[in-house]
């Protein structure tokens, strides 16, 4: 490695300097000017920006408020203030700073207000639902069913116990069909990776792109309208399970790569068969990454309406046989109810529908607190429990 | 290391083994009896969800073939749905239409908003909120597309309509988009909480792919003096070009497919038209939902087709959207 153009340069400032490491020997000189902080906030950007808006505020209370004829809006104030500190700030800081950080902080600006935008909808969903929805969520909510209730009863009657079960036993099978398939496939995909790997990977690809009301289709088509079985539990969960599997199954070989290959290697080193390898090494290393993928694909199927619209039927009354009967859940409840004419069952709707996003919330917390326990379990766990498995094996006269 | 030199103290054990050393022992990997049956069970499940899979785009296929032949290419003209009527008349145009401008309006607001939402989790926020801004993001993406849809329904909607309102009166005449008799059920609100419900899925892959921009450039750029935006713009963005169009691509598969906005939100209408605020219009998946209670022998198939016909568009999308975030982007050197 021969750099013969950084060594004759003295001036530590030099543009050309190949090495930023080696600018700052500029030590020797004694004087360290005070450290910079460029994203620091200084007092000037926080009046810049103060100022600004006075002068928009001012700007849009004239227009609006003296100038034109007629009243507006509220929300027209906002937008014109809003319209009008973008140039008004960008003129404060072309004079103090030049046109290219004026720039910089108009975007800034912009990419802040983007950003708002973002996080604004979920902040407004979660506390319009938690608002309605509290309204209206008794006890009772998990206790009873609708099958006493009429159009009339207050919203706080009747419950959706029904629906609870339901979507809890739609889960439960849509789980252990998927499941199994998809870490199957993941286990194929990322260690065998067989002949068939390559089409398995596409058409997995594939269907992550099917939409929910087509599998809904698909299922109803060829299960219930050929009369193989009546609209039932057991049918929405086929539906749901076809929507699972690719998403377990992507979740889970991409869990599956971050396994370091070392491990593998030294578990065929050691002489295990393949199988043990994968068993007894492979997945456990992974295993959190794992229930991630799959609470992350149940959270995804649990408010899936579309397809369950088409399957499970739908129903006011207690069935706990997924098997046969119609059946309700959670989302079908929700929207058989916010679509009713009278007030009370639409206000009863938002009842279900904090339920289940508080399901959803807990699936996903959850899924975060299982994956974030993944390092630190590992690091502790496994050679502490390799370091004593090698020290009995050790003292076993064999 | 190399053998070779004067002070090589290693090479004299080397030669000895030479001649024997050159050819590499043979490993044979034998595999056991339990060994072959895992295989086999392993493979017996992928191929299950292959055929599974394959099954299911078969399936429909057949399902759609009558409505197909009976339809012939006015499948993709015919404005009306009608399959059960005699004569059968239907067709998917109003319905993709309505699905196109719908997702179209989604996109055309998604992908700015994740764009400035990816670069202010990465590049703006404060260390300590990254982590956290960015499973908030992930929660958006998990929450249900029916509390969306209702939400939108009840408080997005009514919010949003004396503004639409406005808008009509002031620009109607002159404006073709802005035209309306009535306002609220229209694609343009269906596209606009579609909008929501793709921004978390859009934002979160960007991110992802933002987040990889080589950090030593990006810092390089601000060592030269850049500004941040100079940095974002000379080296993260264009880094990142192939992940934004991808992850906005993905985020189109998805708005394509959503199904309750439209159904709770759009007032029916099966027509082409470019009054986006007006009430009235149909989408793919809406249109299932709605037509699938009453369809007889032909109009399930017919839906099928519809089916079909979405999930191929989709499948395009997302297939492409695979191809261009996997490519190696510009800047990812070494």
């Amino acid at each position: 490695m021969t750099m013969p153009e950084t060594k004759v340069l003295p001036n530590p400032r030099a543009p050309e300097g190949r090495q930023p490491a080696s600018a700052p020997a500029a030590g020797p000189r004694g004087k360290v000017p005070p450290r910079r902080r460029p994203r620091a906030w200084r007092w000037t950007d926080l009046a810049e920006i103060a100022g600004a808006l006075g002068a928009s505020a001012a700007l849009t209370w004239m227009i609006f408020g003296r100038l034109l004829p007629f009243r507006v809006m509220p929300i027209a104030y906002v937008l014109l203030a809003y319209v009008l500190f973008l140039p008004i700030y960008w003129f404060v800081i072309r004079d103090g700073q030049g046109a290219t950080a004026a720039k910089d902080r108009l975007v800034t600006v912009l990419i802040a207000t983007g950003a708002l935008f973002a996080f604004a909808p979920i902040v407004f969903v979660v506390g319009y639902v938690v608002k309605r929805g509290a309204e209206v969520l008794r006890p009772n909510f998990f206790t009873e069913t609708m099958q006493i209730v009429g159009p009339l009863s207050k919203a706080t009657e009747g419950g959706a116990l029904h629906s609870i079960i339901g979507t809890l036993e739609q889960l439960a099978l849509a789980t252990a069909i998927a499941v199994p398939l998809g870490l199957l496939t993941a286990v194929y995909l990322s260690e065998i990776q067989g002949p068939l790997a390559r089409p398995v990977r596409l058409v997995a690809d594939a269907m992550t792109a099917l939409p929910s009301i087509v599998a809904g289709l698909f299922i109803f088509s060829i299960v219930i309208k050929p009369h193989i079985w009546l609209q039932s539990g057991i049918v929405g969960s086929l539906a749901l399970a076809i929507l699972m599997l690719p998403t377990v199954t992507i979740a889970a070989e991409q869990v599956l790569h971050v396994v370091p290959g070392g491990l593998r290697e030294a578990a065929l080193a050691l002489g295990a068969p393949y199988w043990r390898s994968v068993l007894m090494v492979v997945l456990p290393t992974a295993r959190a990454g794992l229930s991630t993928a799959v609470i992350l694909g149940m959270a995804r199927v649990v408010g899936e309406t579309a397809p369950v619209l088409m399957t499970t039927g739908g129903t006011t009354v207690m069935n706990v046989n997924p098997f046969s009967g119609h059946q309700d859940n959670l989302p079908l409840f929700v929207f058989t109810q916010i679509r009713s004419s009278q007030e009370n069952q639409v206000d009863r709707a938002w009842a279900g529908a904090l339920v289940l996003l508080a399901v959803v919330l807990l699936l996903f917390v959850l899924a975060r607190i299982v994956g974030s326990a993944s390092p630190g379990r590992r690091r502790l766990r496994v050679p502490r429990r390799r370091a004593s498995r090698t020290t009995s094996d050790g003292g076993n006269p064999s | 290391m190399r053998t070779t030199g004067p002070e090589g103290s290693v090479t004299s054990d080397v030669p000895e083994a030479g001649p024997r050393a050159e050819e590499p022992r043979k490993l044979e990997a034998r595999l056991t009896d339990a060994d072959r049956f895992y295989r086999a069970f392993v493979a017996a499940g992928a191929g299950t969800t292959l055929v599974l899979i394959t099954l299911i785009g078969l399936f429909l296929l057949n399902g759609a073939w009558p409505a197909l032949k009976t339809s012939g290419l006015s499948f993709l003209t015919t404005l009306t749905w009608g399959p059960d009527g005699e004569p059968p008349k239907f067709g998917v145009a109003a319905m993709m239409f309505g699905t196109f401008v719908s997702a179209a309006v989604a996109m055309l607001i998604t992908v700015p908003i994740a764009v400035c939402t990816a670069l202010f989790i990465n590049e703006y926020a404060p260390r300590a909120v990254r982590r956290s801004l960015t499973s908030l993001v992930d929660l958006m993406a998990a929450i249900p597309s029916l509390i969306f849809a209702i939400w939108g329904l009840f408080f997005l909607v009514p919010l949003l309509a004396p503004l639409e309102d406005w808008a009509v009166a002031q620009f109607h005449g002159w404006l073709p988009l802005a035209e309306a008799s009535a306002t609220g059920g229209s694609l343009f609100n269906a596209g606009l909480i579609i909008a929501c419900m793709a921004i978390p899925i859009t934002t979160s892959i960007i991110r992802e792919v933002l987040a990889q921009a080589p950090r030593h450039e990006c810092e390089g750029a601000l060592a030269l003096g850049g500004t941040r935006w100079g940095m974002i713009s000379s080296v993260i963005l264009p880094f990142g070009r192939s992940g934004i169009v991808g992850g906005s691509m993905l985020g189109l598969g998805r708005a394509l497919g959503e199904t309750l906005a439209a159904t709770l939100i759009l007032s029916i209408a099966f027509e082409i038209k470019p009054r986006i605020l007006e009430n009235g219009g149909i989408t793919v998946a809406s249109g299932i939902a709605i037509e699938f209670r009453d369809a007889q022998e032909l109009g399930l198939s017919a839906l099928m087709a519809a089916g079909l016909a979405l999930f191929l568009v989709t499948f395009a999308i997302n297939l492409l959207a695979a191809l261009v975030v996997n490519r190696k982007p510009a800047g990812a050197r070494a």
